[in-house]
C-alpha cells in the first residue's frame, strides 16, 4: 500500500540530493545501486562520479552509464579508497541496512571532504503511535516493512544523529527534513525528531 | 551457424625483423625474423580509433571468434565474447587478435624453423616474457596503423598482456579490460606450471626438445590434466563427476580408468596433444611465471603512476589460481593514484575457466563498460 509513496519519497530525496552537490565535483556513492542518482548528478550537476555496491549485477548498468564501479561491501570498510580522493561521499538510505555504521562513517568522511547522508527518522510520531498503541513494530510510509523482511537493522532516531555527530566531532553543514510531504531546511529538533519521515545531511569532520 | 557469428574468416600473416635485423628480447638476445598469425573481426573506421586488441591465454590462438571453412565443427575460442551484438560488437569495434610469439599455431616460436640452421629452433628458441610478447603485438598495430586502441582485453595470461600493455604504451590504450589476472604469477602457479614443465621434460620423447613427429604426447598431456584442474572448481568437478564410476557400477580393482572425473582428465591431456607442441608449452608457462609487474615496473603504486586506461577488472568468485585479491591488489594500487578503474567480482562455480563460460554476465559487463568508455563522466 506504501509502495508508491515510497517511491515518490525516494525521488524528492534524489532532488534534494541535487541541490545539495555542487557543480562539477567528484562523488563516490555508497550503496549506489544501479547508479541513476550518478547519472542524474552527472546530467544535472555535471560531476564525475564512482559508484561502489554490494550487487555486481547493479553495478553493470553503471558501467554502460560511463561511471566507474567498485564492487564491495560496505562492512568491510573501504580501504582500497585512500583518503581525501573525492570531494563528496553520499551514503543515502544505506546507513540503516549496514552491520558497521561506525566504520561506514568513518570511511566516509576520510575518503571525502564532506558527506551526504540521508536515514529514515525511527522516532517519526506514527512509528511511536504505532508502538505504543498498536504494540507491535511499527511502521510508516518511509518504513513499509514487516519486522522480519526489513531491511533495516538500525534504528536511530534525528535526535541520535546529532548525539553522534557531537561525539565524534563531526559538524552538520547543511540539515534537510522531509515533513508531511515536504522538504524543510531549519527546523527545530524537537519538531524534527518528531515528525520528519527523512532527514537528509551534508557533514564534514570538524578541524581539530 | 550463429547468426551472431562473425562467420568464415581468414588468418593473416605479418612478418617484421630479419636475421640481421632482429627483434633484441627482454633476456638480451635476439628473434628475427618474426612471424605473427592474426585475425581481425569487422571494420575499421575512417581513423582507425575502434580497434579491440584482444589477448589470450596460455593455450588460446589468434583464432578468438568464427569458423575457417564453412564445415568447420569449431568456433574461436572466444566466439561467445565476439560477433555483431556481442560483448566485443563487431558492428561498432574492430576485433584483432594475434597468436603470441613462443606460440605454436603459426607465430614465431620452438616449432619455427631457425634460420641459423634450417631446423626447428627447439630449445635454441630464446626465452620470452610478457613484454616481449607485447613488443611483438605493438609491431603488429603499427602495421595496420593503429595509433591508439579503444581497448584491450584478456583473461588470464591475456590479462598479464593487458597489464603490460597499459603500463608500456599507456597512450596507445584507451581503455583495459583485465579479466581473471593479477600483477604476477602467485607461488602456487609457478607450483603447478613447474609440474607441467616436468611431465614434459621428463617424458623420455621429449629427447632434449629435439623431437620429431610426435614428441613427448604423455608428458604434455600430464602438464595439461594438471593445468585442467586448476581452471576449475572444487564444487564443479563435484557437481559434474562426483564420485560417478565412467561405464562400470562396481569397483575394478585395478589401475584402469574408473571414475568419470579420470576419463575426463585423460581425454583433455590427450585431446591436447592434438593441438597444441610441447615446447611451446614449456617456454609459455615460463613467460607467465616471469610475470611480475613490481620486478619490471616497481612497486604496484608505483608503477600504476603512469596508466592512463580507464581499467576494468573482473575477477571470479571461485577462481583459486588467480583469486578475487590479486585483483583486488591491482585496483587498489590504481586507486591509490587517483586512477579512473572499475572492479566487478562475477559469483560462478566455473573457477578460473569462468571467463570463457560465464558468457552472460560477462557479455553485459563488457557491453557496459566499452559504452561507458566514450563517456566523461568517471572520476
Amino acid at each position: 500500500m506504501n509502495a508508491h509513496y515510497v517511491d515518490r519519497l525516494s525521488r524528492t530525496d534524489r532532488d534534494v540530493i541535487l541541490t545539495l552537490v555542487p557543480q562539477g565535483v567528484k562523488v563516490l556513492d555508497l550503496g549506489c545501486g544501479d547508479c541513476s542518482l550518478l547519472s542524474e548528478l552527472a546530467a544535472k550537476r555535471n560531476v564525475r562520479g564512482t559508484g561502489v555496491d554490494i550487487s555486481g549485477d547493479l553495478l553493470i548498468n553503471g558501467l554502460s552509464h560511463g561511471f566507474n564501479v567498485y564492487q564491495g561491501d560496505l562492512d568491510e570498510g573501504l580501504a582500497d579508497f585512500p583518503d581525501h580522493s573525492y570531494d563528496y561521499v553520499i551514503l543515502n538510505q544505506t546507513l540503516q541496512v549496514v552491520k558497521n555504521p561506525l566504520l561506514v562513517f568513518n570511511e566516509m568522511l576520510r575518503i571525502g571532504r564532506y558527506g551526504i547522508v540521508g536515514f529514515p527518522n525511527f522516532a517519526q510520531w506514527q512509528l511511536r503511535k504505532g508502538l505504543f498503541f498498536g504494540g507491535r513494530a511499527p511502521k510508516s510510509p518511509a518504513l513499509p516493512f514487516e519486522w522480519y523482511d526489513t531491511p533495516n537493522i538500525r534504528v536511530l532516531a534525528m535526535r541520535d544523529f546529532f548525539d553522534y555527530c557531537q561525539v565524534q566531532n563531526i559538524e552538520v553543514v547543511q540539515e534537510r527534513y522531509l515533513v508531511a510531504g515536504k522538504w524543510w531546511k531549519h527546523l527545530p529538533i524537537a519538531v524534527t525528531n518528531l515528525l520528519a519521515h527523512i532527514g537528509l545531511f551534508v557533514i564534514t569532520r570538524k578541524s581539530k | 551457424m550463429d547468426r551472431n557469428s562473425v562467420g568464415i574468416v581468414t588468418p593473416n600473416k605479418f612478418t617484421f625483423g630479419s636475421v640481421e635485423e632482429p627483434m633484441v628480447l627482454e633476456s638480451g638476445r635476439t628473434l628475427g625474423p618474426v612471424d605473427i598469425m592474426y585475425e581481425t573481426y569487422g571494420e575499421p573506421n575512417a581513423d582507425r580509433s575502434n580497434a579491440i586488441l584482444i589477448c589470450h591465454a596460455l593455450s588460446g590462438d589468434h583464432h578468438a571468434a568464427g569458423y575457417h571453412s564453412p564445415h568447420d565443427p569449431n568456433t574461436g575460442w572466444w566466439d561467445s565474447m565476439i560477433g555483431p551484438g556481442k560483448g566485443f560488437d563487431t558492428r561498432k569495434y574492430w576485433v584483432i587478435c594475434s597468436n603470441i610469439i613462443a606460440g605454436c599455431k603459426g607465430s614465431t616460436g620452438p616449432l619455427s624453423i631457425n634460420p641459423q640452421t634450417g631446423q626447428p629452433y627447439g630449445l635454441d628458441f630464446p626465452v620470452v616474457t610478457i613484454g616481449d610478447m607485447v613488443e611483438a603485438q605493438k609491431r603488429l598495430l603499427d602495421h595496420l596503423q593503429i595509433k591508439r586502441l579503444y581497448s584491450i582485453a584478456g583473461g588470464s595470461m591475456g590479462g598479464f598482456q593487458v597489464l603490460e600493455w597499459a603500463l608500456r604504451y599507456p597512450d596507445m590504450v584507451r581503455s583495459a579490460i583485465c579479466i581473471a589476472s593479477a600483477a604476477r604469477l602467485s607461488a602456487q602457479a609457478i607450483a603447478f606450471n613447474t609440474i607441467g614443465r616436468n611431465a614434459i621434460t621428463r617424458d623420455p620423447e621429449w629427447r632434449e626438445g629435439k623431437y620429431s613427429d610426435k614428441g613427448p604426447e604423455k608428458g604434455l598431456a600430464t602438464a595439461r590434466m594438471v593445468g585442467h584442474i586448476t581452471y576449475l572448481s572444487e564444487m564443479l568437478l563435484d557437481a559434474k563427476f562426483g564420485r560417478r564410476l565412467q561405464s562400470a557400477s562396481r569397483l575394478s580393482y585395478n589401475f584402469t580408468t574408473e571414475f568419470a572425473i579420470e576419463s575426463y582428465l585423460n581425454h583433455k591431456g590427450s585431446a591436447f596433444t592434438q593441438r597444441f607442441d610441447a615446447n611451446s608449452y614449456l617456454y609459455i608457462t615460463k613467460a607467465m611465471d616471469y610475470f611480475d609487474i613490481s620486478r619490471s615496473h616497481g612497486p604496484l603504486k608505483a608503477a600504476f603512476a603512469n596508466v592512463t586506461a580507464r581499467c576494468l577488472f573482473v575477477s571470479y568468485s571461485s577462481d583459486w589460481l588467480f583469486p578475487t585479491s590479486q585483483t583486488k591488489e591491482m585496483v587498489r594500487a590504481l586507486l591509490s593514484n587517483g586512477k579512473p578503474v572499475s572492479f566487478i567480482e562475477i559469483n560462478s562455480p566455473y573457477g578460473h575457466d569462468a571467463f570463457l563460460i560465464e558468457e552472460e554476465k560477462l557479455t553485459h559487463i563488457l557491453t557496459g563498460f566499452l559504452t561507458g568508455v566514450a563517456k566523461e563522466v568517471a572520476a
